[in-house]
């Protein structure tokens, strides 16, 4: 329980219907640093992503027990709005999901609705694309459909629109998996420069990536957390033997 | 094994025959149905074309409506019609917003659902009553283009509930989690990028509700629809005439029913004209709505 952990998870179980997908999860997530969620599908890493901005609210007949701490408060306390928590916590999906509006009107869409002066909106477009590196392709077409970018320049303007919001933690769900190698090496290259600035949680079914980028890996396997290390003690030297048939590849 | 071969190619041949059959009959099917609408339009054409002219789409008519034109008529429908989806269309959308975006599924929305499904088996004449007793007389709006607009945005309702709910469904859901993840609310989700991307579809479906709102009869006789009137409504408590219930008047109860079939027939080819226009102007607007609408 340092004083450098944005986030922290006591004892978290949740179930979908009467099916429980975490089983007693507590884990912290340090300020500042990459962590990477692993494990085989279905093993509840997503899930534990999306609990952490209250995504998993918008499936019917869920239900949480434990405590997420962010900053300090429970947000699942009865009070706190998800809005609020999502406005801190921002996401980026699996598969590209820019809104059929211009690239422009992407970033800007949700600082607009959040209050952001009109006349701080140009800069903070440049701002952003430049941070998810994007500005170079698009600054002359910025008011073109962002449905006519690539797969992997969607991500990053994807990656940009989540950045606007000024967000204190980054959740990545399996970001680079709907892309090409080339876009795979520059979102990575991306998180690596990012991190100076968010707390950066990602999801991720490659395993080298989670080697490259994170800080911190956690192993999950069938709901549990089986194991939450350094990530270089996770890919050398784990604790468990299931780790290490996981990243080693003898199951999974 | 001879015999097998002979009874082998016999069976072919009664399989291939049987198939022949079924393909005459269904593209018989669907060639009568192009018959059906060709004839029908034929006709209005063959026997209305003679008695459309500019007189008698600008000027009221004349001589115990024998002569003259169907001005009052055409502006009442058009009136009538509008109001209809000025009335079904919020109704209708925001009722689908209700069912698909907030309600919890369960026993409640099934059961709403049902309700909506029976309203729309609802013959139209039961409307015109319900009109009659509960807005021309307990709301006191009389027989008027209010009274006749919130029956007919009523008819319309279960056409526009339904296309709404197909329309806001097919939205991705990736949208709404994309917004919802930027600390957006529910319904400036809704109202920014839901709904923005749902509208072309839901004119589409509301297409069909204005079609029936412009040719239904029953539920604007007692609401409405007046026998005769020459002068052009000031407001919306004014009773107008209107097309449907022009031509069942001259066709049923007119003053002289074989001398104004030309009439009868122009009024009808007017209001098919007057239902195609109404359509077009929906589909314009959804072509505007739908340019760099795409996913």
């Amino acid at each position: 329980m340092a004083a450098n952990d944005i986030i922290q998870i006591h004892h978290v179980n949740f179930y979908y219907g009467a099916v429980r997908a975490l089983t007693d999860i507590s884990m912290q997530f340090e300020k500042n640093k990459v962590t990477a969620l692993i494990g085989p599908s279905g093993c509840g890493k997503s899930t534990l992503l999306r609990l952490l901005n209250r995504m998993n609210d918008l499936i019917d007949q869920t239900r949480v027990e434990g405590e997420i701490l962010f900053e300090g408060r429970n947000i699942y306390a009865p009070q706190v709005d998800p809005v609020e928590i999502r406005r801190k916590i921002g996401m980026v999906f699996q598969k590209p999901n820019p809104f059929p509006k211009t690239i422009y009107n992407n970033i800007t869409y949700g600082p607009k609705l959040n209050g952001v002066p009109a006349a701080d909106l140009p800069g903070l477009v440049e701002q952003s694309l430049r941070q998810a590196v994007l500005w170079d392709e698009v600054k002359d077409i910025l008011d073109k459909s962002a449905m006519n970018l690539s797969g992997g320049q969607q991500q990053r303007l994807c990656i940009a629109r989540a950045l606007a919001m000024k967000p204190d933690v980054l959740l990545m769900d399996e970001p680079t998996s709907a892309l090409d190698p080339i876009s795979t090496a520059k979102i990575e290259e991306l998180v690596e420069e990012l991190k100076r600035h968010y707390t950066i949680i990602i999801v991720t079914h490659n395993m080298q990536q989670a080697a490259r980028i994170s800080d911190q890996t956690a192993f999950f396997y069938l709901g549990n957390l089986i194991e939450y290390n350094k990530t270089e003690k996770i890919f050398t030297k784990p604790d468990v033997k299931q780790t290490e048939d996981y990243i080693t590849g003898r199951f999974g | 094994m001879n015999t097998n071969g002979m009874a082998g190619a016999r069976l072919m041949r009664w399989r291939y025959l049987k198939q022949t059959i079924f393909f005459t009959l269904v593209r018989a099917s669907a060639l009568l149905i192009v018959l059906a609408l060709g004839g029908i339009l034929f006709h209005i054409f063959y026997h209305g074309l003679s008695a459309i002219n500019w007189e008698f789409i600008t000027r009221p008519p004349t001589h115990s409506m024998t002569k003259g034109g169907i001005l009052p008529a055409i502006l009442g429908t058009i009136y009538l019609t509008v109001g209809a989806v000025a009335v079904g269309l919020p109704l209708g959308i925001a009722s689908a917003i209700y069912l698909t975006e907030y309600a919890k599924q369960g026993r409640v929305i099934r059961l709403i659902k049902v309700g909506i499904n029976c309203l729309a088996g609802v013959p139209s004449v039961v409307f015109g009553l319900f009109g009659l007793g509960f807005f021309v007389i307990f709301l006191g709006f009389g027989s008027s283009i209010l009274s006749g607009s919130l029956t007919l945005g009523f008819l319309i309702l279960p056409t526009i509930i339904g296309a709404a709910e197909e329309a806001l469904k097919s939205v991705p859901q990736t949208f709404r989690e994309a917004s919802l993840s930027l600390g957006v609310s529910k319904w400036q989700t809704i109202y920014r990028i839901v709904l923005p991307n749902a509208l072309p579809g839901i004119l589409t479906g509301s297409i069909l509700g204005i079609g029936r709102a412009a040719g239904e009869t029953a539920p604007i006789m007692f609401t409405a629809a007046a026998y005769f009137t020459a002068k052009l409504p000031g407001s919306v408590f004014d009773e107008v005439m209107a097309l449907p219930y022009h031509i069942y008047v001259l066709a049923t109860a007119g003053t002289n029913i074989e001398a104004t079939r030309p009439i009868q027939f122009g009024t009808v080819l007017v209001l098919v004209a007057v239902v195609l226009g109404i359509d077009l102007v929906a589909i314009v607007i959804r072509g505007y709505m739908r340019r760099n609408k795409r996913w």
